[in-house]
């Protein structure tokens, strides 16, 4: 893993790397389901976007594969050091990442009712939104790949242009639903929907604090700029 | 390569209000021409478990022995440097090798009961320092069993060879024989390697009350082991002190790069 020299026992080896690949390929089906839904958003389709949603599945299963595997290399391992970092790592990256699937799934869920009704302009902005997103949970995952803990920073500081289309986007929601009140339905689903891709950035910048840890070995901690804007959306 | 020892030279590990039982300084070690040990320096802190990895050959065994001078009975074996109990450097020839034996206790890998009685075992060494009375030979040997957590599973067969005991037994034994003399420092020479599961536990359950009472080094070979029951780790290498600190620390993040690799099963 980040130190260059193999195992003696090569199966361990084997072993470590599977896991940082079924890990990969489970983030990257993550990342595949957001595009979709925004897909699915824009072209209104009801019946891709019930796929969408049922897809999400798979991606719990994987989930339930990497725990086992996780308990299954602590229990016969007994990793240390570096070792222990990326095992114990990768049960909270795969929880984060089964997180950004579930959310992806919401996206789509909510375009099913909003596919229904007349479009609403603001849905070009969730695009913008969810792109900022998907790009950085492909960064922090190859960050992950790579044991690159400088690109991992560079998705955690990064998640402050998320936060800010975020808030604009929430802006320009309310200014619509004030604008013309029968929007409101359409203007919440997308609202609750640009929420659920902002908590997927939230998600990445997860991911880029266990890339650092397993590489460094201590948590990130740096000031990070935060967007505060007494006008901006509620955060949690 | 002296500069990988050095951290531990600065900067004792030990945190504030340990205080320092065995203190080693530029420790060299010779057998014959062969040098073991290279300029060792470390803080044994009291009543805590400090554990001494390696792979084989590494000076592990031969730093513990050099504890009690066990070395001293063979020729050609010559130890350079301090190693100071209490500040006083154990390794002069004028530090009584009977005071050292009274308070430094040493238990090896294969646990080695004498041909007597389980009573005999423990009384054997307090005779040899100690004139008791009967009665209080009693209770001494009744303490140290009781310490080595063995009273209740031989206390109705004291009479009985120690030989008749199992591994995991005549090695609790053996520690009792070791305690009997009320040391200050226990030392542990792979005291598990030779027992089964249950019975490594129960010696690690010992460890853990020992250490309220003496200051413990153990030499071990089980890297599990070593993160399970010590406080401090010492990771040697080549007859040096690669590393030395916070059993934590060494176990989930160390410094050097060696002791990585040693830790983790990859090569050195």
């Amino acid at each position: 893993m980040n130190t260059t020299a193999d195992h003696i026992i090569k199966s361990y080896d084997k072993e470590l790397e599977r896991l940082r690949d079924e890990i990969v390929r489970m983030g990257e089906l993550a990342v595949a389901q957001l595009e979709a839904a925004i897909d699915v958003v824009e072209r209104r389709d009801e019946r891709a976007a019930q796929r969408v949603v049922d897809n999400d599945d798979a991606i719990d299963a994987m989930e339930h594969e990497i725990s086992h595997g996780v308990v299954r290399l602590l229990a016969l391992r007994s990793p240390l050091a570096s070792d222990l970092r990326a095992v114990f790592s990768a049960l909270r990256v795969a929880s984060d990442i089964e997180r950004i699937g579930d959310y992806a799934a919401n996206v789509a869920k909510r375009s099913i009712p909003l596919s229904m009704v007349a479009p609403v302009a603001p849905a070009h902005g969730l695009k913008h939104l969810s792109q900022l997103a998907a790009n950085a949970v492909r960064k922090v995952l190859t960050a992950y790949r790579n044991d690159d803990a400088e690109s991992a920073h560079q998705v955690w500081r990064d998640d402050v242009h998320v936060d800010e289309a975020y808030n604009a986007l929430f802006r320009e929601l309310l200014t619509y639903m004030m604008e013309d009140p029968r929007s409101i339905s359409s203007c919440t689903h997308l609202l609750f929907m640009a929420k659920n891709i902002e908590r997927i950035g939230d998600h990445a910048t997860n991911i880029a604090e266990n890339v650092w840890f397993v590489v460094k070995g201590e948590p990130l901690q740096a000031p990070r700029e935060k967007a505060s804007d007494p006008d901006a959306a509620p955060r949690d | 390569m002296n500069d990988l020892a050095a951290p531990a030279q600065a900067q004792p590990v030990t945190a504030t209000g340990v205080r320092t039982k065995i203190e080693v300084r530029n420790l060299d070690f010779y057998y014959n021409r062969f040098h073991a040990l290279k300029s060792i320096s470390m803080d044994i802190p009291e009543r805590k478990v400090t554990a001494i990895i390696g792979p084989s050959g590494c000076g592990k065994s031969t730093l513990l022995r050099v504890f009690n001078r066990i070395y001293a009975m063979y020729p050609k074996l010559r130890a350079e440097g301090s190693v100071a109990l209490d500040g006083e450097n154990v390794l002069d020839p004028g530090y009584s090798m009977n005071r050292l034996r009274t308070k430094v206790g040493m238990v090896f890998q294969k646990p080695v009961p004498f041909p007597m009685t389980i009573y005999e075992n423990v009384a054997y060494g307090i005779r040899h320092h100690e004139r008791l009375k009967r009665r209080q030979m009693d209770e001494r040997v009744e303490e140290a069993l009781h310490q080595a957590a063995l009273w209740d599973e031989v206390k109705d067969k004291l009479k009985q060879s120690a030989l008749g005991l199992s591994g995991g037994q005549q090695q609790r034994l053996c520690i009792a024989r070791g305690i009997a003399l009320r040391p200050e420092v226990l030392l542990l020479d792979e005291p598990t390697s030779a027992l089964d599961p249950i019975a490594t536990s129960r010696i690690e359950q010992l460890v853990e009350e020992l250490k309220k009472t003496y200051t413990i080094v153990i030499v071990t070979h089980n890297m599990q082991q070593a993160a399970r029951v010590s406080d401090y780790t010492a990771f040697m290498y080549m007859g040096e002190l690669i590393e030395f600190g916070n059993a934590e620390k060494i176990f989930t993040k160390p410094d050097k790069k060696q002791t990585e690799d040693y830790i983790t099963g990859r090569f050195g």
